[in-house]
């Protein structure tokens, strides 16, 4: 690609405004046709769970996003990659992470978009524990295969 | 040396981080989860699979051959779960 992307990388407890973020997408400059915003989740998993405490490695889960943004920056003609991670506890039907994707056309901007969050699942430093509906602490989340066949298709 | 432990690792382990002299033999990452391993309960338990423990030197990912020499701080964690 031959103009620069604009790549903003937060990771923080509060919670964000997906509108204002497709709005600084769209300010953000190039010729933008198109933004993709993908938006993780807290399940509750049939109301067994009360919450999820996302533990994060500071300096270097920043780091290793920068990373995968620039890389799709480098793979699609991308205007601009907002990623926005949370960490903390985190209850059902709150926000996880936010990833917001601007580019000429569409496709550059569902692809881009898909590429990060494959990546961030596989080599961005957070981990998922359990808090159960019952108030005990449950599990840490397992990795699974398919998240390292997601990002492997790329 | 500065290690730093996360998730589940730090909570078998029981400490999240510690500074440590290591002998001359210690070369690679996986010479030290070796040698980690030696250190107590906690650590045996921690790194008894070795195989599923990613390193990363300086807040870089590496795999399990990788010389530590010189590295500013190392850092043992299971396999991420962000997203």
């Amino acid at each position: 690609m031959t103009d620069a992307c604009v790549i903003r990388v937060a990771v923080q407890s509060a919670a964000y405004d997906t509108a204002a973020e497709i709005d600084a997408a769209k300010a953000a400059g190039g010729n933008v046709g198109a933004v993709v915003t993908f938006s993780g989740v807290c399940r509750d998993e049939s109301g067994r769970l009360a919450a999820l405490e996302l533990e994060h490695y500071p300096g270097m889960a920043e780091g290793e996003i920068r990373r995968i943004a620039a890389q799709a920056a480098e793979r699609w003609p991308v205007t601009s990659l907002t990623v926005i991670h949370r960490h903390g506890k985190l209850r059902p039907g709150e926000e996880i992470v936010l990833v917001v994707a601007a580019s000429i056309h569409r496709q550059a901007a569902f692809e881009a978009a898909s590429f990060l969050m494959d990546f961030l699942k596989t080599s961005a430093p957070f981990w998922k524990k359990e808090h159960l509906a019952d108030g005990t602490s449950g599990a840490w989340v397992e990795a699974k295969d398919a998240d390292d066949d997601a990002a492997a298709r790329w | 040396m500065k290690l730093i432990y996360f998730a589940w690792v730090r909570e078998r382990i029981g400490i999240s981080e510690e500074d440590v002299e290591l002998p001359g033999d210690v070369k690679t990452a996986g010479d030290l989860l070796a040698w980690l391993r030696e250190r107590g309960d906690g650590y045996a338990e921690a790194l008894q699979n070795p195989k599923v423990i990613r390193v990363a030197i300086n807040q870089e990912h590496v795999d399990h051959r990788e010389p530590i020499a010189g590295a500013r701080e190392i850092a043992l964690f299971p396999p991420m779960t962000g997203g």
